[in-house]
């Protein structure tokens, strides 16, 4: 479902200060998986992100999602791929301020161009799925770091999106609150059986995702399934 | 999605009502002048054109001005009977030439008024007294003039074959002698420096205020003193002043001839008749002094709406400043729409129609202001308030093309910003 093949991206190019940040990756990642993406800093993570939501395109290489060239997409096709095929959450949650929680999940559907009744029933759907029912009307300041989140999760499910690009979603938040959260998106994986992707530096996290991908200075060094116990000492070790 | 960026742009706006007001003063300030100057000129237009036509937009004033002091542009020379400079008897527009030109054209004309003055004075019966400016005229003088009379006769040809010592008084001057006593066939006695003249009242005319000339109603003399015209036989008149002419006469055109044109006939008819060099004929209609002063009015008050309308630049610059400082503020926001799938033209549209937005309710405030200053401004320099729809709507829409203006390129700066940068920006 989701393909990515030889990706190179480089930045500052023909400059002196010339820097390849991603080298040669190809990762395939099928539909209902959730996979996490681990690595130091400065490893390429954030990059490798930007290029699976569409935020950026590869110097070299192929990307395809749902057999889509997104490698060769301009800004309006990118915008609708980020719109309809995948769903964002940040560290920082990223709510827009000063605007409610269901007018904060109507945002992508708003973008989408879906009626503003359709809309408001979806966002109280979700509102609902990710337990912030009774805190719609709520603005972000209003609400708690994990709130936020539950709620910025129920916007990235708005759209039906393929595929759900967390990043570092408990970073910002206590690991109390970052386990409900990571409740959450095993929830989400296993019920609504939609693909997760979930970069983090937490390999705690990371061990309770289905497939551990490791990046180390822009290469993929290793991708093991870490709920088949061989594998998991295999990552164990490394 | 366009209601959807009009919500937008009100939460926006709701969110820093203060900026928001701020921004919007320049626009206010700007909208209110235009509307302030707009209005005030069209009250002027319509006072003015109000004032002149009491005078009669069908009369020819026909004087003698002198060559090379270029036309006269004051009707108050016109109207008061004569300049202050020393004209000689063979320049000036006898009975004969007058008459003649009458007989000519007498089915353009409807009457003719020439009027001598006479001396200024003062009538006095016991403890009672009144001002007045003796003025000779002819029968024309009623009509053309708009006399009108209240009790008695106006002067008739009569009169002035028999070079009669009878006089027409205002309803003012026969108020203050014989208050209710019935003041015609009284005598009265004018007295000045050279002398008393005494005439007997045949007739009473309604004192009114002369128009434009003294409509400033301000007179520094009390009423009771208010100098009043008095009315005798332009023959008798000719009796003490010697002369044979007139510096000037008006006439009244007939109805249904094009006043303008009849004037243009009138000059060249009297330029042709020789007279001293020094000398030359003009002539003055009211149609031709109304559009004229119509348009100065216009033009100076076209003016100032320009000027006014310069400062809704400065207003709009202010919009431009406030919404560059809100896309920087919002660059995470910015940054955040993208991801969530908003296209370059999303994004542009909700900053211009932000900026619309903010300069529109500047316009419309500063219309309200306008319209009140107009209001209150209006009776202090004595015309009346006068709305012109046009122009509010004019303005209303203007400040609209302000804001889209000028949020245009904090707009587009925004639709361009690049998401990843966007989204890291702290």
């Amino acid at each position: 479902m989701l393909e990515l093949k030889r990706i190179i991206k480089k930045f500052y190019i023909g400059t002196e200060n010339e820097l390849t940040i991603l080298k040669d990756i190809s990762l395939t990642v099928r539909s209902g998986e959730f996979v996490s993406i681990i690595g130091p800093s400065g490893s390429g993570k954030s990059t490798f992100m930007n290029m699976i939501g569409a935020l950026d395109k590869p110097t070299s290489g192929q990307y395809l999602l749902n057999k889509k060239p997104v490698h060769k997409m301009n800004d309006d096709e990118l915008s609708k791929i980020r719109n309809k095929e995948i769903g964002f959450v940040f560290q920082n949650f990223n709510l827009i301020p000063k605007t409610n929680a269901i007018r904060n999940v109507e945002l992508p559907m708003m973008y989408a161009g879906i009626s503003p009744g359709k809309r408001t029933k979806r966002a109280k759907e979700l509102l609902e799925l990710v337990g912030m029912g009774d805190r719609m009307k709520h603005q972000p300041s209003e609400l708690s770091g994990g709130q936020k989140q539950r709620v910025a999760i129920a916007r990235a499910l708005a759209n039906n999106p393929e595929i759900i690009l967390a990043d570092e979603p408990t970073g910002a938040l206590d690991s109390k609150t970052g386990n409900m959260i990571m409740e959450l998106f095993l929830k989400i994986n296993a019920k609504e059986k939609r693909t997760i992707i979930l970069i983090t530096h937490s390999e705690e996290l990371a061990l309770r995702t289905s497939r551990i991908v490791t990046l180390s200075d822009g290469r993929i060094v290793s991708d093991v399934l870490p709920r088949q116990p061989q594998n998991f000492a295999n990552f164990k070790r490394m | 999605m366009f209601i959807e960026n009009l919500i937008l742009a009100l939460e926006s706006l709701k969110a820093n009502k203060l900026r928001a007001l701020l921004t919007m003063l320049g626009i206010v300030m700007g909208i209110a002048s235009v509307i302030i100057t707009i209005s005030i000129g069209d009250s002027l237009t319509i006072s003015i054109s109000r004032q002149l036509s009491t005078f009669g937009t069908t009369n020819i004033f026909v004087l003698l001005t002198e060559v090379g002091k270029g036309s006269l542009t004051s009707t108050s020379e016109v109207l008061g009977g004569g300049s202050g400079t020393v004209l000689s008897e063979d320049d000036l527009f006898t009975d004969e030439e007058i008459e003649k030109f009458g007989k000519l054209y007498s089915n353009s004309i409807e009457s003719i008024s020439f009027s001598l003055p006479v001396t200024s004075g003062t009538v006095r019966d016991g403890k009672n007294y009144a001002n007045v400016s003796v003025l000779g005229v002819n029968t024309g003088y009623l009509d053309v003039n708009n006399v009108k009379m209240e009790t008695g006769r106006f002067i008739s040809q009569k009169d002035i074959d028999g070079y009669k010592n009878i006089a027409v008084v205002s309803d003012r001057l026969a108020s203050s002698i014989f208050y209710t006593q019935d003041p015609l066939l009284k005598e009265i006695k004018v007295y000045n420096n050279s002398g008393i003249y005494t005439y007997t009242i045949v007739g009473v005319y309604k004192y009114s205020k002369a128009g434009i000339l003294t409509s400033s109603g301000r007179t520094s003399v009390a009423e009771k003193d208010l100098q009043t015209q008095l009315f005798i036989p332009v023959s008798t008149a000719k009796q003490y002043t010697g002369t044979k002419g007139y510096s000037t006469f008006a006439l009244k055109s007939a109805q249904g001839v094009n006043t303008l044109r009849f004037a243009e006939t009138t000059e060249e008819y009297f330029k042709k008749l020789n007279r001293g060099s020094d000398w030359t004929v003009t002539t003055v209609n009211m149609e031709n002094e109304l559009a004229t002063m119509i348009q100065i009015v216009d033009t100076v008050s076209g003016g100032l709406a320009l000027l006014a309308a310069i400062s809704l630049i400065v207003g709009g610059v202010g919009v431009m400043n406030i919404m560059l400082v809100s896309v920087t503020e919002r660059t995470k926001e910015i940054g955040t729409r993208k991801a969530l799938g908003a296209r370059r033209v999303n994004i542009r549209s909700q900053f211009i129609i932000e900026a619309m937005f903010l300069s529109l309710i500047g316009g419309v405030l500063g219309v309200i202001v306008g319209l009140i200053s107009a209001t209150i401004a209006a009776p202090i320099i004595g015309t009346k308030m006068t709305v012109n729809i046009p122009v509010l709507t004019l303005c209303v829409l203007f400040s609209m093309g302000i804001g889209v203006f000028f949020g245009y390129y904090p707009a587009e700066k925004a639709s361009k910003l690049d998401p990843i940068e966007a989204l890291r920006y702290e």
